[in-house]
């Protein structure tokens, strides 16, 4: 309260989804304060990635809206809401399997630069030189320069999660959404990743993290949100969380 | 060249000389030995050959690229060619002006066509444009017939306005020309027993292939065209990142929608008439197998592929019985009979037998297509011709090998003495 008007950049406005009888995501509010990085968790099932799809446009909310910088994203579509700064790495990395890392990291600068739909055919990849040593530089940020001209389906699952995260970073979004970017991962790799998501937050990112792993959560969060059957039970910030009965309770039911 | 990659600049020289040089490729065989009719050099074949390597290069744009398969491709061949005859009875018979008609309505008819397919993808998407495919044929033989001609189909009358010609002399009829210049003169050039034949109408196609194919493998390298790989391998991340996959689809479908439109019209330029069954669906069918048969997503392919199977209709098909009788008089009469009847049913009419033979046994072997068959021919002479380059090195490794052995053989005899 002492420091009002935070800029908010996300703000999920009473958000409903039901598939049929069930309810995914009921009286969902949400603020996601600028340059900070909000972590949701909760258990299998919650409806976290559900979460993720209404505000990427994937799916439409039965009731309630998503507004980014004042700007309602409710209704609009996937590339509309990606155009706007929104880039979000999916829970099974969703990448162009048959095309080199190069190109998936290009394909993305072009849609930052070009926008949603532009007939270039007057130039040639070659020559597009900007683009070119942008998408090397990421790649070589992320470790991934020996892979560069592989076909990016013949990665592993870690550098396909990389290469998915460099292909939003090299767009500059104003907010990133990440689910649950160290599934699946080695404790070596996870502590790289932590690495990671600490140095793109210390640019300022505004950033919204599904995550399974506390220790990740505790140790990149400035606020955690905690799903529970499609409602959020506790928002604080991780120490408050972690000090809840109500959020073990939750997930002491998951694990019974 | 031309703003190319050196790889692509070379790919085009090779179509460019091929293209030149056509009269004498195809016609390797002495006019009047048994293997004559082997030669595909006559100006209707070449020309063909040239129309449909257009229709399959565009048509791979579509399908090679962003993997939409349409079965009604040949709607825009046969829309350029009714849009060229009608210019050629209204306006003039200058080729000029009814291929760039052809091209323009054509790629109108595939933007309404596109835009309404579109709206589903994979199996749906076919089957809609089959939909399409068989209501035009069905359109240009019924209700349409005031502007095709229904069954007859149409060519340019004596009679016709042709607005922008000048009045035809008595006894003229139209000729299909470029300011002037008449599409079916033909120049024979004998040498020895070879007769190479030139023709006007052939050039002028295969000057326009080859700006095709020009412009083919700009797309083919340029963003656009990485942008339609990329509707092939994952819409969903297109769009998740930022990029609206319809307009690149519809634009694919367009684009190849006016190649085939200028195919048509080119048709129309050179044989002045058409009629309905060059957009019967089978027709859409052909320049699908053309294309996989080629090679799909290759830039050479498509056009290969074309070529075999029009060579394959043209040539194949002229083998009859008495032919393959002359072929095999040698062997004793009951072997004979038996092979003639063996074969036959693959050539002659049955010519779309051994397409099918070949067209299996392509796609379960080589799935790339022909130009993956040659890329691995390649490299299989590549490899040997590094093996025998470091044969020299393993060689003097083996001598130190041999050396070895022969040391360790002393020693085991000497041993053996020992024990002796
Ligand atoms: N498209 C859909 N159609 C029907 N039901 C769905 C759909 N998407 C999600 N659900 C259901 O909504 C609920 C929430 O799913 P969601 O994927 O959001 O959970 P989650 O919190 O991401 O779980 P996890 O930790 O396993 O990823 C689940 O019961 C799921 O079965
Ligand atoms: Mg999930």
């Amino acid at each position: 309260m002492a420091e009002a008007a935070k800029n908010i950049v996300l703000h999920i406005a009473d958000v409903h989804k039901s598939f049929g009888g069930l309810h995914a995501l009921a009286d969902v509010d949400l603020a996601v304060e600028e340059g900070k990085t909000h972590a949701i968790i909760g258990p299998n099932g919650a409806g976290k990635s559900t979460l993720l799809n209404v505000i990427v446009g994937k799916l439409e909310p039965t009731r309630g809206k998503v507004v980014l910088d004042g700007e309602l994203l409710t209704g609009k579509k996937p590339h509309e809401i990606n155009q706007m700064g929104v880039a979000r790495v999916f829970q099974t990395p969703e990448i162009f399997p048959e095309l080199s890392v190069l190109d998936n990291v290009m394909i993305s600068a072009f849609a930052k630069r070009d926008g949603a739909f532009k007939l270039n055919i007057m130039n040639s990849l070659e020559s597009e030189t900007d683009i070119q040593e942008k998408a090397r530089k990421i790649i070589i940020d992320f470790g991934l320069d020996k892979q560069i001209n592989e076909h990016s389906g013949a990665l592993s699952r870690g550098h396909k999660r990389r290469l998915e995260l460099a292909m939003c970073l090299i767009q500059e979004p104003r907010l990133l959404l990440l689910d649950e970017p160290t599934a699946g991962m080695s404790r070596h790799d996870t502590s790289t990743t932590i690495d990671l998501l600490k140095e793109i937050k210390s640019t300022g990112m505004t950033i919204v993290i599904i995550e399974h792993d506390m220790h990740v959560v505790f140790s990149v969060a400035d606020k955690v949100s905690v799903l529970a059957g499609g409602r959020i039970i506790a928002e604080g910030s991780p120490e408050e969380i972690r000090a809840s009965e109500k959020v073990k309770k939750a997930y002491l039911g998951e694990a019974q | 060249m031309f703003k190319l990659e050196k790889k692509d600049a070379i790919l085009l020289l090779i179509v460019a000389l091929m293209l030149i040089f056509a009269p004498f490729i195809l016609n390797p065989f002495p006019e009047n030995s048994g293997l004559a009719q082997f030669n595909a050099g006559y100006p209707d074949l070449m020309q063909r050959f040239v129309f449909f390597g257009i229709f399959a290069i565009g048509f791979n744009i579509l399908f090679g690229l962003t993997g939409y398969l349409s079965f009604g491709h040949a709607i825009f061949l046969g829309v350029g060619s009714y849009a060229a005859i009608w210019v050629m009875k209204l306006l003039t018979m200058n080729i000029l002006l009814a291929i760039i008609v052809a091209i323009i309505i054509s790629g109108l008819a595939a933007l309404v066509i596109g835009w309404i397919s579109l709206r589903r993808s994979g199996i749906y998407f076919s089957i809609i444009t089959l939909a399409f495919a068989m209501m035009s044929f069905a359109l240009a033989y019924s209700v349409l017939t005031p502007i095709t001609g229904g069954e007859t189909g149409l060519q340019p009358k004596v009679t016709d306005p042709r607005i922008l010609d000048s009045a035809l002399l008595a006894g003229d009829t139209p000729k299909a020309n470029l300011f002037g210049l008449d599409m079916t003169a033909t120049y024979n050039w004998q040498v020895g027993d070879w007769v190479f034949t030139f023709n006007v109408g052939y050039y002028v196609a295969a000057i326009l292939m080859f700006l095709c194919f020009y412009l083919s493998i700009r797309i083919f390298s340029s963003p656009f065209g990485m942008m339609l790989r990329a509707i092939k391998s994952n819409q969903q991340r297109m769009n998740y990142s930022g990029l609206n996959s319809k307009p690149y689809t519809l634009a694919a479908f367009v684009i190849s929608g006016m190649y085939a439109g200028l195919a048509g019209g080119l048709m129309v330029a050179m044989d002045t008439q058409v009629g309905p069954e060059r957009m019967f669906w089978t027709a859409s069918g052909e320049v699908v197998v053309m294309t996989i048969l080629g090679g799909a997503g290759t830039l050479v392919g498509p056009f290969l592929g074309a070529g075999l199977i029009k060579y394959m209709e043209n040539i194949i098909s002229k083998i009859n019985v008495g032919v393959l009788h002359d072929w095999f008089y040698w062997l004793p009469d009951w072997l004979e009979n038996f092979v003639v009847t063996i074969i036959y049913p693959f050539v002659g009419k049955g010519w779309n037998l051994t397409l099918g033979v070949i067209f299996m046994l392509v796609v379960i072997f080589i799935p790339g297509g022909l130009v993956e068959g040659i890329r691995r021919i390649i490299n299989w002479f590549v490899k040997r011709k590094n093996i025998s380059a470091s044969r020299e090195i393993t060689d003097s490794d083996n001598m130190q090998q041999a050396g070895e052995i022969q040391q360790a053989g002393e020693e085991a005899a000497s041993r053996g003495k020992n024990n002796g």
